[in-house]
């Protein structure tokens, strides 16, 4: 019997909702049947913690006395956007450091106010009437500023590339050192866990969709860049390639460090994993059945990361399974596999948010507008070209 | 037999010694090179793994002392940072040997399996690997 929001709703409230993780509903519905584990169940959890390079934070300053109109802003040495009001800023976390490069960027400020560091703000203004003062070198923490919060503008891909290499020297990517020849895969999804998985057609998720983002209690504020439902999927409705996304919002004050890790991509920059989950209610059978996929039913697509062109090379499908068991076979080829995502932390994701819901009453939200749908739009490539051909 | 993995630090006037030969040659010892960084009037790094009989061994430690080398046990060992380590398991993903491997959600380090090449230490987003070499 289907389920409404409000049901599932009232039982969140009430404190009897059953809340299970992904993986737990997927034995369950191994072991009990589909129509069982659907009728018992109301809400499931996912959780992802991945680089996830498309993040950042908006920051608000208050005012110094006298007030300055900042612009050429640095934390830590990190430029962070001027190109907002007075004491307005937008941090993004690849933004490498001026004096330490790679090792210290964007992510690694965040990392360091969620852990309650102090950071060095340093500005400089035009000096105007209402803003006379032109110079400020200060410290701040989190507990200092009037807002923060992490606005994410692509998060929680829904499925990703597996990488390999054919050339024959290393490359550095986003998704770790490729060896050449084949030398080695790497993956980047929660695969049976990713929230967007378990959820393949955005029926549930949507804007306005509360989720866990980085350990705080967020939203899904639109779809994400990039977002592209057009992809081929599986019998199940299941994307095979990178898909759709989703931009979070949610409160960097109540960020936990366990969820949020700043992180440097060898030869390729900073980058920071941070934890995304969705609870999504059981409302039929239909859903109930994407939910109770494994990573034996999951598939990725392999693409060719040796060929530097925007269309790689698709040289193979495989299971999240198969991935996980430590090698894939290309080309009759065995290639050692390697995840960039941790599975552990996205389990512990999945598991706080089922005690959100469980026991603390954090209650779901219908979306407010769905997401862009299959057949409503793909994602643009950018050509070079000239203003008379346009 | 035994085996076991030196830490040498070759002096500049030294690195162009034919000492690996005179180890095998002289003691009978196996040499296995793991790593090396060896280049004309600097001063020289290798990591050699040596298998022999004990008493070889010690002779042959005392020969490449005896030619100036500064000879130590190798640590032979990565340090986890368990603190910044996310179990992301990148570094399983360039570890050819296979000595960091994932099993289900832990990082195993089987140190016999290091190579001591280091791709693990330049993978790793967290910088939570180091090597003592
Ligand atoms: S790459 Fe670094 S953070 Fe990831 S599992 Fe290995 S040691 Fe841990
Ligand atoms: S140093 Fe090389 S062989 Fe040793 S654990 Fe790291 S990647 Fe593996």
């Amino acid at each position: 019997m289907a389920k409404t929001w409000e049901e599932i709703n009232a039982r969140i409230a009430a404190g009897n909702a059953v809340v299970l993780t992904a993986e737990e509903f997927a034995e369950l519905a191994a072991d009990e049947g589909l129509k069982k584990a659907a009728e018992r169940v109301d809400v499931v959890t996912t959780g992802t913690f991945g680089p996830m390079c498309s993040s950042g934070v908006f920051l608000n300053f208050g005012h110094s006395d006298p007030p300055i109109k900042m612009g050429e802003i640095t934390l830590n040495d990190v430029p962070a956007s001027g190109g907002l009001a007075a004491v307005d800023t937008y941090l993004g976390i690849t933004e490498p450091s001026l004096s330490r490069g790679v090792e210290y960027g964007g992510a690694h400020v965040v990392e360091d106010l969620i852990r309650g560091h102090a950071v060095r703000l340093k500005a400089r203004g035009p000096g105007t009437d209402c803003y006379p003062r032109t110079e400020i070198d200060t410290w701040i923490t989190l507990d200092d500023l009037n807002q923060a919060y992490f606005f994410n503008p692509r998060n929680a891909y829904q499925n990703y590339a597996v990488a390999v290499n054919s050339s024959d020297r290393t490359l550095y990517t986003y998704l770790g050192p490729l060896h050449p020849h084949l030398g080695n895969a790497t993956y980047c999804s929660a695969g049976a866990l990713s929230p967007l998985l378990n959820d393949p057609t955005y029926r549930t998720i949507g804007v306005g969709t509360r989720c866990f983002v980085a350990g705080a209690p967020g939203y899904v504020a639109w779809e994400g860049t990039q977002h592209n439902p057009n992809q081929e999927r599986d019998e199940h409705g299941v994307p095979v390639k990178p898909a759709g996304t989703l931009a979070v919002i949610a409160d960097l004050k109540q960020a936990q460090q366990e969820f949020f890790s700043a992180a440097t991509m060898a030869g390729y920059g900073v980058s920071s994993f941070v934890g995304i989950g969705v609870p999504i209610p059981v409302l039929d059978e239909q859903i109930a059945e994407t939910l109770a996929l494994t990573d034996a039913n999951i598939e990725a697509t392999v693409f060719d990361y040796g060929v530097q062109r925007r269309a790689r090379p698709a040289l193979a499908r495989v299971s999240y399974a198969q991935l996980r068991s430590g090698s894939i076979e290309i080309d009759g080829k065995q290639v050692p596999t390697g995840p960039i995502s941790s599975l552990a932390v996205a389990r512990r994701i999945a598991t706080t948010l089922k005690s959100w819901v469980a026991e603390r009453g954090f209650a779901l939200t219908q979306p407010l507008e769905p997401l862009p749908q299959m057949g409503t739009q793909g994602v643009k490539p950018l050509e070079v070209r000239s203003e008379e051909a346009i | 037999m035994a085996k076991k993995r030196l830490d040498l630090t070759f002096p500049p006037r030294q690195s162009l010694k034919p000492v690996v030969y005179h180890l095998v040659k002289d003691f009978d010892i196996v040499p296995n090179i793991m790593r090396a960084q060896i280049q004309p009037e600097q001063e020289g790094r290798m990591l050699l793994e040596v298998t022999g009989g004990k008493e070889a061994l010690a002779d042959g430690i005392a020969f490449l002392e005896s030619q100036g080398l500064t000879v130590r046990e190798a640590a032979s060992d990565i340090c986890l940072d368990e603190e910044r380590c996310v179990t992301c398991g990148l570094c399983t993903a360039v570890c050819r040997p296979k000595a960091l491997t994932l099993s289900g959600e832990e990082l195993v380090f089987d140190k016999d399996k290091c190579v001591y090449c280091e791709a693990c230490v330049i993978a790793c987003p967290r910088r939570a690997i180091a090597l003592r070499f």
